[in-house]
């Protein structure tokens, strides 16, 4: 027996000329709407492709691990590439704790009061603060008011005070992604309030939190203006390959910081130099974000509620 | 209710905690609160060490506000004649921001509805993740692009004498500013109602119909709102304005003009100006103006989006 004929949709339903020029219209939006987008993605691609090619010349393992030479015109970036990982690390190990401690209070602890409102709106502003302006507090603050100098200790915190009402934000939206119940289950069986953060909430948000903190990681790194009158310099003498070259009080050399010099500060740079230096900075960052991306999908897939 | 009126019965003790564990957790939950005051001590104290820096300057004789805010004049290392007016540097903050806004909204917008309403969860989860790798890109790597590859093709297709310039940098900014549109942009459109779509679908409309007709007017808050953040974004942006916009402290008569931003010139005289001198207290100053304006501006959006959340 052979299955009843199928009569196409097309058949089924004619199509007037306001259905045909509505199709039309429809398909003419989509086409802009799309070209659009790809312009937007466009210049991505486009940056990065042009900045490998003009970069290829200097790329290279020697290029990473070397420093320096003939007033920062050949050589490589070895000084500013450690800067850059002291930078990060500290401002983070500072930013990090005190950001998720405020987001538990934010999402856990605090009522719908006036308090709250106030957190929340110091917060949103600390958020928008230009990055200039948190160059000048760090300077007020942290170089001449608490005399740290000019270091990577003022530098990191200056970061660190950027960088915190982002990890609050992201936080918070890793821990208000625990369902109510699980907390309301915890709480019925006799738990504290900070036993079920310890128990339940941390645990099932741990992850979300991370990412939060990795793509911080990334915008720490690639900042510019909040070191540079608090910490980094133009140049450091600093060994070939050596691993930990600064102390907390001394100043540092950044990638960032880097590039904005050998581009417009010294003459007569090699031509590839920028560019490699831009590349790797790039390079680091893009991986970075690529990295909480990807374990941000990973944990989507394999989410159990 | 009867069975469990147990009069009588000894109650068992209450089971405690060893008191270790009780301080332990007062303890943390101390940390807690502190943290959680700790943004609003912050933004206190940024607003404070700003101010207290260019209080000195503000409060003397020699200083006149109106003259830093509304005089083109800005000579803060001459001899004979030192002069602070920043509305050269506002006016090209502003000519950078609204060249910006006028090439990202409309592509941040598009963009949004492009996600949210024309293309398959495919696509747009790909499209999603090279927005934030865009958005990740540092500033100094924009400046830097200004500087090298989009100053070379002004002057190729422009003719213009320099490529450091209005243009350059309001391109740049189009171009940081697109993600914050697009991602905020998108989740506005998310929070219409499914009853408006479905309501709207249901009388036969097409998606453009839909878009135009029925989401762009229910989210035209939340769009405002992303707008406004992208705005917010642009006047603080500093490294890349101080690269690509040139040096010229001056009004500019149109977009292949070099100008310089606030932001930019706090960048680049912080460094020459000794601490404690005016021409450093004034550089502060306009670090107090720059807060003002950024904080208004993120304030009027989470208003905005505050509202709009309310009213639903």
């Amino acid at each position: 027996m052979s299955p009843p004929p199928v009569t196409p949709v097309s058949a089924r339903f004619t199509r007037t000329p306001l259905v045909v020029r509505k199709e039309r219209q429809q398909a003419a939006v989509r086409l802009v709407l799309l070209a659009m987008a790809v312009l937007m993605v466009l210049p991505l691609l486009a940056i990065i492709s042009h900045l490998i090619i003009q970069a290829w010349p200097a790329l290279s393992w020697e290029f990473l691990v070397d420093v320096p030479r003939r007033g920062m015109t050949e050589g490589g970036i070895w000084p500013a590439l450690v800067g850059t990982v002291y930078l990060v690390v500290i401002s983070l190990a500072v930013s990090a704790p005190i950001g998720v401690l405020a987001a538990i209070y934010l999402n856990e602890y605090a009522r719908d009061n006036w308090f709250t409102r106030a957190i929340n709106l110091a917060v949103i502003s600390l958020a928008g603060v230009p990055s200039i302006v948190h160059a000048l507090f760090g300077l007020g603050a942290f170089v001449y008011a608490a005399r740290f100098g000019y270091s990577i200790l003022a530098a990191s915190l200056t970061l660190a005070i950027m960088t915190l009402p982002v990890i609050i934000a992201s936080t918070r939206e890793a821990l208000a992604a625990v369902p109510a119940a699980f907390r309301e289950a915890c709480w019925n069986v006799g738990a504290t309030r900070w036993q079920t953060i310890r128990a339940i909430v941390l645990p099932n948000s741990i992850s979300g939190i991370l990412t939060g903190v990795i793509l911080q990681v990334s915008r720490a790194a690639g900042e510019t203006a909040p070191i540079l009158f608090t910490g980094a310099v133009f140049f450091k003498a600093v060994q070939r390959g050596d691993l930990f070259p600064y102390r907390l009080t001394d100043q540092c050399m950044a990638l960032s910081m880097h590039l904005y010099t050998v581009s417009t500060q010294v003459p007569n740079v090699r031509e590839a130099i920028p560019w490699a230096t831009a590349v790797v900075l790039l390079g680091a960052v893009l991986a970075v974000n690529a990295a909480a991306i990807a374990l941000r999908v990973w944990l989507r897939n394999r989410k159990r509620w | 209710m009867a069975s469990t009126s147990s009069t009588g019965a000894a109650v068992p003790p209450r089971p405690t905690r060893p008191r270790r564990a009780v301080w332990g957790e007062r303890g943390i939950e101390l940390l807690i609160y502190a943290s959680g005051v700790s943004a609003i001590v912050f933004i206190l104290a940024i607003l404070f060490f700003i101010f207290r820096e260019a209080a000195p300057v503000l409060f003397s004789d020699r200083f006149s506000l109106t003259q830093f805010l509304f005089s083109t004049e800005w000579y803060p290392t001459s001899v004979s004649n030192v002069r602070y007016g920043t509305l050269a540097l506002s006016a090209g903050t502003l000519a950078v921001t609204v060249l910006a806004m006028i090439l990202a909204v409309p592509f941040g917008v598009g963009g949004a509805v492009f996600l949210s309403q024309f293309c398959g969860p495919r696509l747009r989860e790909t499209l999603k993740i090279i927005i934030e790798l865009l958005a990740a890109i540092p500033s100094v790597v924009w400046g830097f692009i200004g500087l090298t590859v989009m100053s070379r093709l002004i002057v190729t297709y422009t003719g213009a004498p320099v490529g450091v310039n209005v243009l350059n940098g309001g391109i740049i900014l189009a171009l940081m500013s697109v993600p914050i549109i697009v991602s905020i942009g998108e989740d506005a459109l998310k929070a219409v109602p499914d009853s408006y779509v479905e309501a709207a679908l249901a009388l036969g409309v097409t998606r453009w119909q839909l878009v135009f007709r029925v989401l762009l007017p229910a989210a035209r808050h939340g769009l405002l709102a992303a707008v406004l953040l992208g705005v917010g974004r642009a006047i603080g942006e500093t490294m890349a304005v101080l690269m690509a916009t040139g040096h010229a402290v001056q009004i500019p008569h149109g977009i292949l003009d070099s100008v310089r931003t606030l932001t930019a010139n706090i960048a680049a005289e912080l460094g020459e100006a000794p601490a404690g001198s005016e021409h450093y207290q004034v550089l502060f100053l306009t670090g107090v103006l720059l807060f003002a304006i950024t904080m208004l501006v993120n304030l009027a959006a989470d208003l905005i989006i505050r509202g709009a959340r309310a009213r639903k």
